[in-house]
């Protein structure tokens, strides 16, 4: 699945988006910022405050309790301050 | 009803869209406008510039969500919203909103909405160039707040 990260999630993982396939252990988006906190350094410090990260399963809002199979892409991001 | 939603780099005219939302119409009797403009200074620290990350996609689906709430709650003539995304200097602007209706409730109402909405659920970041580096702007729980405010059954507004 392709994912794509924003603001310091994509500045503390050092890139913008990338292809991964968890393991399918890994069922919802909790799961799966656990297992991305696992895959290095960067990942580690990126994902360190699991509770401040919202995520977006196709480009719509979703919970940590989301289920992610069939999603084609997952977000992740900081609170929003547009406006 | 006519919806206008557009991201771009480049500034917009609010008064031009303004004009644009009401040209040939006779039934609009009120007309909204609500514009964001970047601040010289954040928390008493003069900044140079903001840098409005978003989400492609993702950001105009949720405007567009958002445009389609509001007008199931009231009776709106048209809406516009532009949000600007890269480098933005003091003074100038962020981003607007104008809704219009037949009556000033309406466009007063869903205007606020929408920025609450925008503010909370649209998928932009901002980050602060000053002379201490850059720094990405925390979310407020104000914002939550008066987001939260909606949250409540339709037809209750009237009343706040």
């Amino acid at each position: 699945m392709k994912l794509v990260y924003f603001a310091w999630v994509r500045e503390r993982v050092g890139k913008a988006e990338e292809e991964l396939a968890p393991p399918a252990s890994v069922r919802t988006v909790a799961d799966l910022m656990r297992w991305l906190g696992e895959q290095g350094e960067e990942y580690a410090h990126a994902f360190e405050q699991a509770k401040s990260i919202r995520a977006a399963i196709d480009k719509t809002h979703v919970r940590p309790d989301a289920a992610i199979a069939g999603a084609r892409e997952i977000a992740f991001f900081p609170p929003m301050t547009g406006g | 009803m006519q919806t206008t939603v557009r991201l771009q780099r480049e500034d917009f005219d609010a008064a031009a869209e303004q004009a644009a939302l009401t040209r040939g119409r006779t039934d609009i009797g009120a007309v909204v406008t609500f514009t964001g403009i970047c601040r010289g200074a954040e928390s008493g620290e003069p900044i140079a510039a903001l840098t409005l990350e978003h989400y492609p996609g993702m950001a105009e689906a949720e405007i567009a969500r958002h445009i389609e709430e509001a007008t199931s709650r009231w009776p709106l003539l048209g809406v516009t919203v532009i949000h600007r995304y890269g480098r933005i200097e003091p003074g100038e602007n962020i981003m607007m909103v104008a809704t219009a209706s037949s009556h000033r409730e309406a466009a007063f109402a869903a205007a606020e909405f929408l920025m609450d909405y925008l503010k909370t659920k649209a998928p932009f970041w901002k980050q602060v160039e000053s002379q201490s580096g850059k720094a990405w702007v925390e979310a407020k729980g104000a914002d939550d707040q008066a987001a939260a405010r909606w949250n409540k059954p339709p037809g209750s507004e009237a009343a706040e």
